[in-house]
């Protein structure tokens, strides 16, 4: 099995440390991975603010880069759903076809794929899981309390194999942090008051870490946690797998 | 309404000045939403109930014409003039028509969404004509002067003592008095002298069924009872997509409206017009405004199903955070975002991006209107059709140009970074929205590629 990084544009500028986890991670549980140097980004924010016409080049240069995977996996549900529903190429059709249908978010790759069951991982932390819409909506990566099923979520059946780690319950398990992409800049009164009822949510049920299975909604509320000078951090949950036991 | 020119980003800031209120607008709305789930989650057949209306508007949509004119000639046998309005203006036109036939200046209105979005009232205002909101909430919102703030909550954005002080203004309830139980007695009052001394009543129509020829109204108060049992014209208004085919599949509807709307088993009140009894006329208004053109985008035309519940909004992070007239369109929320472009793409062109596409809307829909899915639509319908930002414009081509350079991109990065950590004036400034209320992330010393080609040996 191949695997390719798909490690988004702003990961690899800003919060390389989840990249590497997720790369450690990866290799611990015996999975061949590279990273194709050419890659830069998928495209989501130029396509989320109405100009996917734009996104042409990034779309080439994603199926050059990850065509030739098995798979393709990234710290990032958003990204990966953008990928999955919108990646397209007049001239290479079929390759992005199936790069859509090889595309997987970090947690649902170990979940479905990889099929994991154990972690040797320690983290004696009281932690917030932020769902994050894309991922838990798009990617159905966890059940969504609009509807009525039996619950289920990914991320938190891996946060529970961590060692020590203490999940806090929130009042409102899967609201949008306001993130929302350019919509943090375009609307920022409202995406900042969603970021900062987000991070109650998580500060008022006594979280000492919050994570999430996608960093941009992370970058978000540390943004806002920061400007708070609290003392919680975000985490990227693969640097929370991949924590080593002390 | 539009107030000035602004939009939705710009009401919403003014919105948010008052963070304690948007607090308690936030929390309000989330309680319903919450009865809502609870509600939801009686009925272990939820989401295919769900499906099976979703359906049925599907058949309705797919065979639109058919329906309306074997309503129509039902209609007519049951004996209602059944009238057509292409547009607002139209339907406005029509209605005062029927009232000056009769002589009447003086009407009262049960909640009609369909009539907001005409703005009939202020058309009959100019006309010389009375109306009177019989709901509780439209009562509070046109003693304000207000258009209402949501579909089914019309004046959720009023506090009770704001309530209080309209009352005292215009009904004489005793100053300071915001109990709701007195207000709402005293509005009884008043409402109940209008139901008794006005000769006609509109109403709105939730369903009006094809077999049968008759249309339901569901409220809560009665109102709409009580203004067409008492009145001797009764003029019903309703979009041309209310139309369901049989009297069978209004069970499928009824029992998702109210536990969408409210968490409510049932509404309180739903009526069958038919016939009118004796002595009464009854008209019926089939309007389009712009439904026949959203029917023809196939992207849109979903939005046709929309039962106005409103559960979309009430579970919407933005919509709370931005109270209803940041939409500045009769239906605000998510659904509204994707109803209004197609009246006017230039005027609404800002409401599909009022929205992270967090999705929750869509999930709530109980007839499965991929809400979301058509905000993302309308902003590449919107942009191409050149109503974007220029200033976005210029900024998304040059992020198209660095993207697809890998190399452009690597030094673009590495030069950010680098300002970021020592000349961090350029970054947090003013003119950065990131900034304002939040810091931005710190630069690290190496990008992931710079880590990945130093450290990994595959």
């Amino acid at each position: 099995m191949t695997v390719g990084l798909f490690i988004p544009c702003y990961i690899d500028q800003f919060y390389p440390n989840a990249a590497i986890a997720t790369l450690k991670l990866l290799q611990k549980l015996g999975v061949k991975v590279s990273y194709p140097l050419q890659q830069t980004c998928c495209g989501q924010p130029m396509a989320n603010s109405g100009f996917e016409h734009l996104t042409t080049g990034c779309n080439e240069l994603f199926i050059d880069n990850f065509a030739a995977f098995d798979y393709i996996v990234s710290p990032s549900g958003s990204c990966v759903l953008h990928i999955k529903d919108h990646l397209h190429s007049d001239g290479q059709a079929e390759k992005a076809n199936s790069v859509r249908k090889k595309v997987y978010e970090l947690t649902e790759f170990l979940t479905d794929i990889l099929k994991v069951e154990k972690l040797t991982a320690r983290f004696p932390y009281k932690v917030g899981m932020h769902q994050s819409c894309h991922g838990q909506r798009g990617l159905m990566m966890s059940q969504m309390t609009e509807l009525v099923a039996p619950p289920f979520s990914k991320p938190r059946q891996l946060l529970n194999m961590v060692k020590d780690l203490e999940l806090v319950e929130l009042s409102r398990p899967d609201e949008c942090c306001g993130f929302g992409g350019t919509f943090c800049v375009a609307e920022e009164a409202v995406s900042v008051k969603m970021g900062k009822d987000r991070v109650a949510d998580h500060l008022n049920h006594g979280a000492q870490y919050i994570t999430a299975a996608d960093m941009s909604c992370l970058m978000h509320m540390e943004g806002i946690l920061r400007r708070q000078n609290s003392q919680v951090k975000v985490l990227h949950i693969a640097e929370i797998l991949n924590a080593e036991e002390v | 309404m539009i107030k000035g020119n602004k939009d939705h980003a710009a009401l919403a800031d003014i919105f948010n000045q008052d963070e304690a209120r948007v607090d308690w607008h936030d929390e309000t709305l989330w309680f319903v939403r919450a009865k809502r789930d609870k509600a939801a989650n009686t009925l272990s057949e939820w989401e295919a109930l769900r499906e099976n209306a979703s359906q049925i508007k599907d058949n309705v949509l797919s065979n639109l014409h058919d329906y309306l004119s074997e309503f129509e000639s039902n209609a007519q046998q049951n004996g209602v003039i059944v009238h057509w309005a292409a547009d607002a203006a139209e339907h406005n036109q029509i209605v005062l028509s029927i009232l000056k036939s009769k002589e009447i200046s003086r009407m009262v209105k049960s909640k009609s969404m369909l009539t907001e979005e005409c703005h009939l009232n202020e058309y009959l205002h100019q006309n010389g004509v009375e109306v009177i909101d019989t709901d509780l909430g439209e009562r509070i919102v046109q003693l304000a002067e207000e258009p209402p703030s949501h579909i089914v909550l019309p004046c959720i954005h009023k506090k009770k003592e704001e309530i209080g002080e309209l009352f005292h203004e215009h009904l004489g309830t005793p100053k300071g008095a915001s109990d709701p139980q007195l207000l709402t007695a005293a509005a009884r009052v008043h409402l109940r002298e209008k139901f008794l001394t006005r000769r006609a009543a509109i109403t709105g129509v939730n369903f009006a069924i094809a077999e049968t020829g008759e249309f339901v109204v569901c409220t809560n108060e009665g109102n709409a009872d009580m203004g067409a049992h008492l009145s001797e014209v009764h003029i019903a208004c309703m979009g041309i997509e209310k139309i369901i085919p049989k009297r069978a599949n209004l069970s499928v509807f009824l029992r998702l409206l109210a536990r969408s709307a409210t968490g409510q088993p049932i509404t309180t009140y739903s009526s069958h017009f038919r016939t009118p009894r004796k002595g009464q006329e009854m008209h019926l208004i089939l309007v389009d405004n712009g439904r026949t053109q959203q029917l023809g985008r196939a992207d849109f035309r979903n939005s046709l199903k929309c039962i106005r519940c409103g559960a979309c909004m009430n579970t919407c992070p933005v919509y709370r955070r931005s109270g209803g007239h940041s939409y500045h369109t009769a239906i605000a929320g998510p659904i509204g975002a994707i109803l209004a472009p197609n009246l006017n793409m230039k005027q609404y062109a800002d409401l599909p991006f009022a929205s992270t596409l967090c999705g929750s809307c869509t999930n709530v829909c109980p007839v499965k209107i991929n809400i979301h899915e058509q905000l993302y639509k309308w902003r590449q319908v919107i942009v191409k059709e050149g109503y974007a930002d220029p200033k976005k414009t210029i900024a998304m081509k040059a992020m198209e140009f660095t993207l697809s350079h890998p190399y452009i991109y690597r030094n673009a990065g590495k030069s950010g970074r680098w300002v970021m950590k020592n000349m961090p004036f350029l970054v947090n400034n003013k003119l950065n929205a990131w900034y304002t209320q939040r810091d931005m992330p710190a630069p690290p010393q190496q990008s992931f590629r710079e880590w990945y080609k130093k450290n990994n040996n595959e």
